[in-house]
């Protein structure tokens, strides 16, 4: 347990893992940390300026993670937040860490897979089912209920599914 | 950067990005309309990434002049907004826009393709950020242009009639503003020369292979971008009401 305003706990190393808790607000079982979505911190005294990046540049919920770090930081005690937008380098969906992507298919969304600045290679990779495990699966929309997913279909246990697009 | 560039710079930002915002309107009206809910859900996700890079725009153009993305979104008139008419115009049959998303698409993606080398840093860093949403964008309305060309005479004769229609509107894309030359000289901004004759060399031959005319008249419909339709009157009379009920609501 943090003593809130104790300066001994405003730490750059406390501040990541306070951010640790803060979920992505469309995918609440990975955090923003996780995503690669907080790209710095920077603790002096008891003020912190948390640097991060936009998935993609429509995202709705950027105000949401903005509000949500706000939050988070003054809980562990600091006088002053500021949270800033940058956008390069453009984020990847190949910063998702292992550990998100294996909570991601738990979730039911297929992580995307790593391409290294390439997405159309993507197109022709298999999406595997996050329900079944097969690779006998189609696109049906490239496009879905948010703007970082798109929608499948599982034809061996012919549930349709989500996968979190290539970015 | 001097007083003229300055100006200059956000005279381009602000047609950047009201081309993007009243496209994105624009396609934001198939929401609830498409043809099967598959084309409902890419049309609302296509209109939200031209409105996310739209507000991408004016907020580099607020750090030059003040302006808010809000004010000149909501509290402009049509005379004020610099979109080209190509983007205002109705939707259409879903062949028109469509047709018009792929036309778009394409010199959207050579342009941010070209603003990655952007002398000015804010321009390169957002045109990075932007161009790989644009891939789906593009991969989309693409495979649609040879689904509508080549699908059934009905099909192919709705695009054709879109694609007469369109051309010279989508011409005006590629025209200067008046005072762009600085920054072409700045190493800011590409020549609009070079912009269309890469996407010529795309759309052309693109069109041609999906059993399409294209029109012969190469002259821009028009070249000023503060002329405008009674089409976007009408847009922005929608966009801009509820804001304009009570402009001092905090949101």
């Amino acid at each position: 347990m943090v003593n809130q305003g104790d300066m001994n706990v405003l730490t750059e190393e406390a501040v990541w893992q306070a951010l640790d808790d803060v979920k992505d607000p469309e995918i609440p079982v990975v955090s923003l940390v996780e995503m690669g979505i907080v790209r710095d911190v920077v603790v002096d005294g008891d003020t912190v300026t948390v640097t991060m990046t936009p998935t993609f540049s429509g995202c709705p919920a950027l105000r949401v993670m903005e509000q949500d770090i706000t939050a988070k930081m003054a809980e562990l005690g600091f006088a002053s937040v500021s949270v800033q937008t940058v956008l390069a380098p453009p984020w990847s969906s190949d910063w998702i860490t292992d550990e998100a992507r294996e909570k991601l298919q738990a979730f039911g969304l297929a992580p995307p897979m790593r391409h290294n600045g390439r997405i159309e290679i993507t197109f022709y990779a298999p999406v595997v089912c996050p329900y079944c495990g097969s690779e006998d699966t189609a696109v049906k929309n490239q496009f879905g209920p948010t703007l970082c997913r798109a929608i499948y279909y599982c034809n061996h246990c012919q549930q349709p599914f989500e996968q979190f697009k290539a970015l | 950067m001097n007083e003229e560039t300055k100006t200059a710079l956000a005279n381009k930002l602000l047609a950047w990005a009201d081309d993007e915002l009243i496209l994105g309107h624009r396609d934001s009206e198939w929401t609830g309309h498409a043809p099967i809910l598959e084309e409902d859900i890419a049309f609302a996700n296509i209109a939200q990434d031209e409105i996310g890079h739209a507000i991408l725009w004016y907020s580099m153009r607020q750090e030059l002049t003040g302006e808010t993305p809000d004010e000149l979104v909501y509290f402009r008139e049509a005379r004020a907004y610099r979109n080209v008419q190509f983007v205002e115009l109705p939707k259409g049959d879903w062949a028109v826009s469509m047709l018009r998303q792929y036309l778009f698409d394409t010199a959207e993606m050579i342009l941010l393709t070209n603003l990655q080398g952007s002398a000015y840093t804010p321009i390169a860093e957002a045109a990075a950020k932007m161009r790989p949403e644009e891939i789906y964008h593009f991969r989309h309305t693409s495979a649609w242009m040879k689904r509508l060309g080549l699908g059934t005479a009905e099909s192919n004769r709705r695009t054709q009639a879109a694609l007469d229609y369109l051309w010279r509107y989508a011409l005006q894309l590629f025209v200067p503003l008046p005072d762009e030359a600085v920054l072409v000289d700045a190493g800011i901004v590409p020549d609009t020369a070079v912009l269309l004759q890469e996407w010529r060399s795309k759309v052309i031959p693109f069109l041609q292979d999906a059993g399409l005319t294209i029109p012969d008249n190469d002259t821009p419909k028009l070249t000023d971008r503060s002329q405008h339709t009674e089409h976007l009157v009408d847009l922005l009379g929608e966009m801009q009401m509820v804001a304009r009920l009570d402009p001092q609501a905090e949101w």
